[in-house]
């Protein structure tokens, strides 16, 4: 499950912590992917697995659209901008929600057939559900390949120097808006590959991205803004804090050892596990 | 100078007083129970706003968490109340002093931190309380809290055939959050604020306090809150953890004085008084279908207004020439 909550806190990463952009609709992101896999399966029967490839590049387009056409004139104010950015982008949630309960009405659905979906592995006696299992795989490639992504391309590097000193990389001929709507793209892209299977084994209704976003912003600050590895080091730990948090207490307290030991992190590191920003 | 600047404090203060008085008359010519309604939820979401401000505008600690203070000052007086028969007004008082505490011990550690992480440490200390609540049997747990009715009273600030009483404390409310904030402007408080704002290592520098500064800040912000929490409890005579402790309260607060102009003294009156009716407008015309068309029409104004007036509402107003000095 770690794993999981480190492929959705991923994009996230991207977003949030390497651009420096609040983003407050990434759970609606997710809410969308897990819908479009999940019509997908329901039209055309595409198991979930299958559409993951196409459901991470209609997100991508997603992602990239929704920086140019919003976020971007949010980076552009002048005053507060931190609290611009809160509310555009919580705006855009709502109307991402709302527009889910109107086309999709609020019923909860779920993909009852998959390949992962039931199914179990036995490894050295231990039960463990495939497609936690399959998430966890993809989870650990998606961090390898954005941490290769951000340290070793020149794309990376302008990522980070467009954080950075927007003016700067524009005297360089970096155009600002084209790598930051990539990067976008590749942040949505991203999390479109967590819903693609979360779709198999979870229920799918407008609200569910509310519950895993702050578990996600959790898991990135946690780990550190600006931290790729410190992301998907947080997504681990989240991961096993749930899981012993919900052998000591109720079930329904399992989030609070996530909190706890969120702020227990960030009061001894202020900056998270590996934060550089 | 500072003879304007005293002209200004003097013009804000008779505004406030003719709004104000403008207010308590409006049930005199409104008599339908929705507007009422209306309007009390805006009058209360003006005070909580502006209290909210004290702390995140003002004094710049963006919280996202003040759903927590309103919860608490909700759950003490109900608990009080239900429990051991404590008059709701001593209640509120309670409420808001257990609120300024927690707020003051929580200060401790979290005014450490800076940026995100300051403001992910607020939203979790909320959902925090919210799970604890949501568990607590002994408060009823995810069931909540049914205020018994015992008929009109004030002594027990219950009220069933008017909502009246209901609006006049609400206003009282507004007026005492606004007037705490107009106070503190001009004092010595409101200055180390702004400037633990503006750059806290050269405000520490200058040797201002700001640790203390900001524990000030939250004290008072979260007393006020605690008493709106109280007030709601009453108001709707039902709670239960989401309904006073959820993240939208800590959202609703901080609305108002985003886009009416954050860290202003009208900022907040001037956000609720649109936000508010046309949040209960949009819900009432459109909420019915089950649909979400209120939601989708409420989240596109809330884009558009902080994508226009990144500053509020209120820049609509100030001179272009005083913008960059004044704020």
């Amino acid at each position: 499950m770690g794993l999981l909550y480190g492929l959705i806190a991923v994009g996230l990463a991207l977003i949030f912590g390497l651009m420096d952009v609040t983003n407050f609709a990434h759970g609606e992101f997710l809410m969308i992917a897990m819908y479009l896999s999940f019509f997908l399966f329901a039209f055309f029967a595409i198991d979930p697995l299958l559409s993951a490839p196409l459901v991470a590049a209609a997100l991508f387009v997603f992602g990239a659209v929704i920086y140019l056409l919003i976020v971007r004139f949010a980076m552009r104010a002048k005053a507060n901008a931190g609290m611009v950015q809160i509310f555009t982008t919580f705006g855009l949630a709502i109307v991402m929600r709302g527009l889910a309960q109107f086309f999709f009405t609020p019923d909860y659905r779920s993909i009852p057939q998959s390949w992962l979906g039931g199914k179990t592995v036995s490894i050295a006696g231990i039960f463990l559900p495939e497609p936690q299992l399959f998430g966890a795989l993809v989870s650990i490639l998606a961090f390898a390949g954005l941490y290769f992504f951000i340290h070793r391309t020149d794309f990376g590097r302008a990522l980070e120097a467009t954080r950075e000193d927007p003016g700067a990389v524009a005297l360089v001929g970096i155009d600002k808006n084209r790598v930051f709507a990539f990067g976008w793209g590749l942040g949505a892209a991203l999390v479109g590959l967590a819903g693609a299977i979360m779709a198999s084994f979870f229920y799918i209704y407008p609200d569910v991205g509310a519950s895993f976003a702050l578990i996600a912003y959790v898991t990135v600050a946690l780990g550190g803004f600006g931290s790729v590895f410190g992301a998907f080091a947080g997504g681990i730990i989240v991961g096993l804090v749930e899981a012993t948090t919900a052998l000591v207490l109720p079930p329904s307290l399992k989030s609070v050892g996530i909190y706890a030991v969120y702020l227990l992190v960030v009061f001894i590191r202020p900056r998270g596990l590996f934060g550089s920003i | 100078m500072d003879k304007e600047f005293a002209a200004r404090r003097r013009r804000d203060l008779i505004i406030a007083a003719v709004l104000a008085a403008i207010a308590a008359a409006t049930p005199l010519f409104v008599k339908d129970v929705v507007v009422q309604n209306i309007l009390i939820l805006t009058l209360m979401y003006a005070g909580l706003s502006q209290s909210w401000n004290i702390l995140s505008g003002y004094c710049g600690q963006i919280s996202l968490g003040h759903a927590l203070y309103f919860g608490l000052g909700a759950y003490t007086t109900e608990l009080l109340f239900t429990k051991f028969g404590v008059l709701p007004w001593f209640g509120m008082l309670a409420g808001g002093v257990v609120s300024a505490l927690i707020a003051m011990g929580l200060g401790y550690p979290f005014f450490r931190l800076r940026g995100h992480y300051f403001v992910i440490a607020t939203i979790v200390i909320a959902e925090i309380g919210l799970l604890l609540f949501h568990n607590w049997e002994w408060a009823g747990a995810a069931m909540g809290i049914t205020i018994p009715i015992r008929g009109d009273s004030w002594l027990k600030f219950q009220f069933l055939r008017t909502k009246l009483p209901y609006f006049y404390f609400a206003l009282v409310l507004c007026c005492l959050a606004w007037f705490v904030t107009w106070w503190l402007e001009n004092s010595k408080w409101g200055f180390w604020w702004r400037a633990v704002k503006d750059n806290p290592d050269a405000a520490e520098s200058l040797g201002v306090d700001v640790f203390n500064s900001k524990m000030g800040a939250a004290a008072v912000s979260a007393f006020l809150v605690a008493v709106g929490g109280s007030f709601y409890a009453q108001f709707v005579s039902y709670i239960d953890p989401e309904s006073v402790m959820g993240f939208q309260f800590s959202l609703l607060m901080a609305l108002p004085a985003v886009l009416g102009g954050i860290g202003t003294l009208w900022g907040p009156v001037l956000g609720a008084a649109i936000l508010i009716p046309l949040t209960e407008l949009t819900r009432f015309k459109f909420g019915g279908s089950g649909r979400g068309v209120d939601l989708i029409v409420y989240g596109t104004l809330i884009v558009l207004i902080s994508l226009a007036l990144p500053r509020g509402l209120l820049s609509l107003f100030s001179r272009p020439k005083k913008t960059g000095a004044a704020r």
